[in-house]
C-alpha cells in the first residue's frame, strides 16, 4: 500500500497527537508557540498532496481515495484552517480563552474534512463526518462560561447528532441493498439493478444527513444560532472549511456511486438549492446582528453552490469548485473585518455598530464593501466570477429556469450586503472602533487583494486549468 | 499612430490607476500631508481626466470613419473557456467615448466648489467611474461589457448615497435594485447564449462580433433573449413605465451626478440596444418592436406631462430626460438609416443638454439650496448671463432648429415617418409638450419680477461655471449646424449595421 496518498492526513494526525501530548505535559501557558506550530502544519497540509507530486490512487483497500479533487479541496481546507487560527489569535488573547486545545482541536477538525473529501467508502466517510464534527461541537463551546457559547455548542451537537443518526441510517440502507461500503461496487450495483427503492431511500437519507453539515435548507435551523452564539474565530471557520468538505463529498457521492441515478438525486439537490436559496435571502433581510447575518448569507451561498452541482457534468464541479473557493476567501476575509470590531468594552456585533465607519476607519470601510459588493456578486469583483461559473452549467445543460431563479434571489441578497454599505458610508459615525492588530489588517487586505489579483488573465487561466483538473479527477 | 500601443487600454484605465494612486498615497502618508492631498486630488482628478480627453480627442481623429470594421482592436486571454479581454471602437462607440472624456472634467471642475465633504473620496468615486463608462464603450466581449456595464453601480450608488440630498439613501437603494434586476436578467441571457454558442459554433465564446456574425439563434429563443436584455437596457434607458428611479436618483444625485447620470449612464441603454439587440437578436427586434414604439409614445407623451407638473427642477428635466430617450428607442428601432442615425444623434446631444441643464440647476442650488421652481423668478436682472445659457439649453431641449437637439428629434421622426406616419405624429405631439413645460420652467425662473428677496443679490456665473457652461454651448450650436462633425464618423457602421439587420430579417 501507498501511504504517500494519505501522507497529509498520516502528518496531521500525528503532530496534532503530538502538540497535544506537549501542551498537557507542562503547567505554562503554551498556547502561542502551539498556534504558530499548528499553523504551519496546516498550511504544509494544504500543499502536501501537490508537493508529493500530486500521487492518485486508493488506499485501505478502497477506502481512501487522493486525487486531483481532493488535493484541491484539501488545499483550501489547510488555508482556511490557518487562516481561522490566525485570526483566532487576538481573540482569543482578549477574551481569556488562550488555550492550547482550541489549535489541536481544529487541527482535527481539518483532519476529519481532510478524510470526508478522501473518502471512498461509507465508513470512512462516516468517521471522517464524526471526527470533524465532534471536534466542531466543542470549539463551537469553546467559550464555555458563555451562556450563549454553550446554547450554540448544545444546539449544534443536538442538531448534529440527529444528522449523523439520518447519515447512518442512509448507509446502513445503502449497504444493505448494494451489498458494500466501497464507492465502486456501489455504483456497479447500482448501475447493475438499476434505482430500487432501497437505494433511492439511502441517497435521501444520506444527502439530507450532509445537507445538515453544509447548513442547506431546510436543514439550516441550527446555523443562525450557532454562529452568533460560537466565538466568532470559531464562527469565521465554521462558515468557509466544514462547508467546503461537505458539498466537496456530497460532489463525490453524486458522481461516484449516485452516478448512474442522476435523474434521482438532481431532484434533492434542486429542492435544496432553491430552498436555500430563499431561506438564506429572505431570511437575512431582517438581521440586525452581523454574524447571524453572515449566517442566513452562507445559507444563500450554500445554495448558489449547489446549483452547478444540479446541473452535473464536469462543468458544474468546476463551477461548484470555482464558487466555493471564492467564497471560503471571501469568508475569511469578511471574518477578519468582523473580527476588528473592537471598542474598548469589547467586541461588537451589530451592524449598526459599523455606521460611520468610512469616516473613523477608511481602509477597513472600503475593504468590507468590497467584500459585500463580491458577495453580491458585482463585477469586475471575483465574486462575479464564482456566479458566472456556477449558473453557466445550470444554462447549458437544461436548468434554466434554476439559473434565473438564482440569479433573481442573488439580488434579493443584494438588499441586505446593501444595508451594510449603506450603514458605513452614509450613516453619521456613533462609535469608533480600537486599532486592530497587525495580523488581522493583515489577513482582512490579503483576501481583499486576492479578489482582485485572481481575474487578471495570467492567475486566471492556470487557475481554471488547475480547477478543470482536479473536477475531472471525479470521473 | 496607434498600431502598437494599447490606446484603448490606456484611455480606459488611466483614471483607475490614478484613482488607485491617490488611495495608496492618502493610506500611507501622514496626518498633516493627509489634507494635503485631500486638498490637491480635485486638482489631480481634472488634470487626470483633461489628459483623457485630449487622448480621446486624439482617438477620434485617428479613427477612420470610412470603415465599419472594428479599430484599435486589442485581444488578450482573460478567464478561457472562450472569454477573452477585448477591446475596439467602431463609428457607434467612439464618439461616446469622447463624450465621457468631455463630461467628466467638466463635472470634476463643477464640483471642486460645490463638495466640500471627503473630496478625496469623491474624486475617486468619479475616476473610477470614467474608466467604467469608457470600458463599457470600448467592450467587445459580451462578459467584459456586463463587467463595466454593471460595476458602474457601485462609485453610482456611492455617489448619489454619500454626496446625495435628503432622500439620499432611499434614491441610491431604489437607483442600485432597479438597475441590478434589470441586469441580472440580462447576465441570464448572456449565460444562456454562451451555453448555446459553444454548442453551436463549435467553440465557446463571448466574443461580440462573433456572435453577432455567426451564431444564429431560433426566433422563439431570440424572443427570451431580447426580452432579458430588454429589460436591462429599459431600466438603464429609462423607458416607461421602469423610469421611475431615475427623478429620485437625479433629485437626490450631486449636481456632477446628475451630469453623469443623465449624460453617460442613460446612454448605456441605448448603446446597448445598438450593440445587442439589434445584430444578435433580429427577428425578435422586427416583430416586438411595436411594443417598443408604444412605449416610446407614451414615454414621450406622459413624461412631459409630468414633467410640467413639477415643482423641482432636476425633477422636470429628468422627465424631459426619459421622454428625449423615447425617441432614441423609437430611432432605434424603426431600423432606417435615418432612425439610427438620428437616435445616435439624439443620444450624443442629449448628452450634453442635458448635463448642461443639470449644471445650470447645479449653478443656482449652490447659491440658494434649493430647487424649487416656485423659489425663482425675475433672475434674469441679476444674471443676465445665466440667463442667456439657460435659455440656449432650454431651447435646445425643445429642439430649436440651429441646436443639436433638433437634429436628433427630427432625424428620428423622419425615420419613424417612413415606418408609420402615426408613430411620428405621436412622437411629434411630445415635441409640443417639451416646449410647454421647457418653456414653463424658463419663464417662471428666469422672467418675471424678483420673487424672493433672497434673490436680490445674487450672483451672476463664476469663471469656473463659465468655462464649464461655454464649451456646452458652442458645442450645441456647432452640432446643431453643422451636423455632420457626428454623422460622417457614424455612417459607415450605422450602415453596416443596418444591412447586416436587413439581410438577417430577410429584407431590403
Amino acid at each position: 500500500m501507498n501511504y504517500q496518498l494519505i501522507a497529509p492526513e498520516i502528518l496531521l494526525a500525528f503532530t496534532a497527537s503530538l502538540l497535544l501530548g506537549f501542551g498537557v505535559s507542562k503547567t505554562k501557558n503554551r498556547a502561542p508557540l502551539i498556534r504558530n506550530i499548528a499553523i504551519g502544519l496546516l498550511l504544509l497540509y494544504a500543499v502536501l498532496g501537490f508537493v508529493m507530486g500530486s500521487q492518485t490512487g486508493v488506499a485501505f483497500k478502497g477506502a481512501i481515495i487522493a486525487d486531483g479533487f481532493s488535493h484541491y479541496v484539501k488545499f483550501f481546507l489547510g488555508v482556511a484552517g490557518a487562516g481561522a487560527l490566525l485570526l483566532s489569535k487576538n481573540y482569543l488573547e482578549s477574551e481569556n480563552l488562550d488555550m492550547f486545545e482550541f489549535s489541536i482541536l481544529l487541527m482535527y477538525a481539518v483532519l476529519g474534512m481532510g478524510i470526508m473529501v478522501s473518502s471512498n467508502n461509507l465508513l470512512a466517510l462516516y468517521i471522517g463526518v464524526e471526527m470533524q464534527s465532534l471536534a466542531l461541537y466543542v470549539m463551537a463551546a469553546f467559550n464555555r462560561d458563555s451562556l450563549r457559547a454553550s446554547e450554540a455548542g448544545l444546539k449544534y451537537f443536538v442538531l448534529g447528532a440527529i444528522s449523523s443518526g439520518l447519515l447512518l441510517y442512509g448507509i446502513s440502507m445503502l449497504y444493505g441493498f448494494t451489498g458494500s461500503m466501497n464507492f465502486g461496487p456501489i455504483a456497479d450495483s447500482i448501475a447493475a439493478n438499476g434505482a430500487t427503492s432501497g437505494v433511492i431511500a439511502g441517497m435521501v437519507f444520506i444527502l439530507c444527513g450532509l445537507a445538515f453539515k453544509i447548513s442547506a435548507a431546510p436543514f439550516h435551523m441550527w446555523t443562525p444560532d450557532v454562529y452568533e452564539g460560537a466565538p466568532t474565530p470559531v464562527t469565521a471557520f465554521f462558515a468557509g472549511a466544514p462547508k467546503f468538505a461537505a458539498i466537496a463529498l456530497i460532489a463525490r457521492l453524486l458522481i461516484g456511486p449516485f452516478g448512474g441515478i442522476e435523474d434521482q438525486w438532481q431532484q434533492v439537490i434542486v429542492v435544496l438549492a432553491v430552498l436555500s436559496m430563499v431561506v438564506g435571502a429572505v431570511g437575512a433581510l431582517q438581521q440586525t446582528n452581523i454574524k447571524r447575518l453572515m449566517a442566513y448569507s452562507s445559507i444563500a451561498n450554500m445554495g448558489f453552490a449547489l446549483v452547478p452541482l444540479a446541473a452535473g457534468g464536469e462543468a458544474g464541479i468546476r463551477g461548484m469548485l470555482i464558487y466555493m473557493s471564492i467564497y471560503v476567501i471571501t469568508v475569511i476575509g469578511v471574518f477578519a473585518c468582523i473580527l476588528q470590531m473592537r471598542i474598548r468594552d469589547g467586541m461588537v456585533e451589530q451592524v449598526s455598530d459599523l455606521a460611520g465607519l468610512s469616516n473613523n476607519n477608511r481602509a477597513l470601510a472600503l475593504i468590507l464593501s468590497v467584500f459585500m459588493f463580491s458577495l453580491m456578486g458585482i463585477p469586475p469583483l471575483l465574486g462575479f466570477f464564482g456566479k458566472w461559473f456556477a449558473f453557466a452549467p445550470a444554462f447549458t445543460q437544461g436548468f434554466i429556469w434554476l439559473g434565473i431563479f438564482a440569479l433573481v434571489m442573488s439580488v434579493i441578497a443584494a438588499f441586505y450586503y446593501l444595508r451594510i454599505v449603506k450603514v458605513m458610508w452614509f450613516d453619521e459615525a456613533e462609535i469608533e472602533f480600537v486599532k486592530a492588530p497587525q495580523s488581522l489588517r493583515a489577513i482582512s487586505s490579503l483576501s481583499v487583494i486576492l479578489l482582485f489579483v485572481l481575474i487578471l488573465p495570467f492567475t486566471a487561466i492556470p487557475a481554471q486549468s488547475w480547477i478543470a483538473q482536479a473536477a475531472a479527477s471525479l470521473f | 499612430m496607434f498600431e502598437n500601443v494599447p490606446i484603448l487600454s490606456f484611455i480606459t484605465f488611466f483614471p483607475l490607476i490614478v484613482a488607485l494612486f491617490l488611495m495608496f498615497i492618502a493610506k500611507v502618508s501622514r496626518d498633516n500631508a493627509k489634507a494635503q492631498i485631500e486638498k490637491n486630488a480635485p486638482m489631480v482628478a481634472l488634470l487626470t481626466s483633461i489628459a483623457v480627453f485630449i487622448l480621446s480627442f486624439i482617438l477620434v481623429l485617428q479613427f477612420d470613419a470610412s470603415s465599419a470594421e472594428f479599430q484599435f482592436v486589442e485581444d488578450t486571454q482573460w478567464l478561457g473557456g472562450g472569454i477573452e479581454y477585448r477591446m475596439g471602437v467602431d463609428g457607434i462607440s467612439v464618439l461616446f467615448i469622447l463624450l465621457t472624456a468631455f463630461l467628466t472634467p467638466l463635472c470634476i471642475l463643477g464640483s471642486m466648489k460645490s463638495i466640500t465633504k471627503r473630496k478625496l473620496e469623491y474624486m475617486v468615486a468619479f475616476l473610477i467611474l470614467e474608466t467604467l463608462m469608457i470600458g463599457v464603450f470600448c467592450a467587445l466581449d459580451l462578459v467584459l461589457f456586463y463587467l463595466f456595464f454593471e460595476a458602474v453601480l457601485i462609485p453610482m450608488f456611492i455617489i448619489i448615497g454619500v454626496w446625495g440630498g435628503k432622500n439620499r439613501v432611499y434614491a441610491s437603494y431604489k437607483f442600485f435594485i432597479y438597475t441590478l434586476l434589470g441586469s441580472v436578467l440580462m447576465l441570464a441571457a448572456v449565460l444562456w447564449i454562451y451555453g448555446y454558442g459553444a454548442a453551436n459554433l463549435g467553440t465557446a465564446t463571448t466574443n461580440i462580433e462573433v456572435l453577432s456574425r455567426d451564431l444564429d439563434i431560433p426566433a422563439g429563443a431570440q424572443t427570451w433573449l431580447w426580452l432579458a436584455f430588454f429589460a436591462s437596457f429599459a431600466v438603464k434607458m429609462p423607458m416607461w413605465p421602469v423610469h421611475t428611479w431615475l427623478p429620485d436618483a437625479h433629485v437626490e444625485a450631486p449636481t456632477a451626478g446628475s451630469v453623469i447620470l443623465a449624460g453617460i449612464l442613460l446612454k448605456l441603454g441605448g448603446y446597448g440596444f445598438l450593440r445587442f439587440s439589434l445584430p444578435l437578436f433580429p427577428d425578435a427586434s422586427v416583430s416586438l418592436a411595436p411594443i417598443i414604439f408604444w412605449m416610446s409614445v407614451i414615454a414621450i407623451i406622459y413624461t412631459s406631462l409630468v414633467a410640467y407638473r413639477q415643482h423641482d427642477m432636476k425633477k422636470l428635466i429628468a422627465y424631459s430626460s426619459v421622454a428625449h430617450m423615447g425617441f432614441v428607442t423609437m430611432g432605434i428601432f424603426v431600423v432606417n438609416v435615418q432612425g439610427i442615425q438620428g437616435a445616435l444623434f439624439q443620444m450624443l446631444s442629449h448628452g450634453l443638454i442635458s448635463g448642461a441643464l443639470f449644471f445650470c440647476v447645479g449653478v443656482i442650488y449652490d447659491r440658494m439650496h434649493t430647487r424649487e421652481i416656485a423659489f425663482y423668478g425675475g433672475l434674469v436682472k441679476n444674471m443676465p448671463i445665466y440667463a442667456f445659457f439657460l435659455m440656449l439649453f432650454t431651447m435646445a431641449n425643445v429642439g430649436l432648429p440651429g441646436t443639436s437637439g433638433f437634429i436628433g428629434e427630427i432625424w428620428t421622426m423622419i425615420g419613424a415617418y417612413q415606418y408609420s406616419p402615426w408613430l411620428a405624429a405621436g412622437a411629434a405631439l411630445g415635441m409640443i409638450l417639451s416646449a410647454v413645460y421647457a418653456l414653463f420652467l424658463y419663464r417662471e425662473v428666469v422672467f418675471g419680477e424678483v420673487t424672493n428677496d433672497k434673490l436680490t443679490d445674487i450672483e451672476d456665473v463664476t469663471r469656473n461655471e463659465f468655462i464649464i457652461l461655454a464649451p456646452l454651448a458652442l458645442f450645441v450650436i456647432v452640432l446643431g449646424v453643422y451636423p455632420s462633425l457626428v454623422t460622417d464618423i457614424t455612417a459607415a457602421s450605422v450602415d453596416n449595421l443596418i444591412s447586416n439587420f436587413n439581410a438577417a430579417t430577410g429584407q431590403g
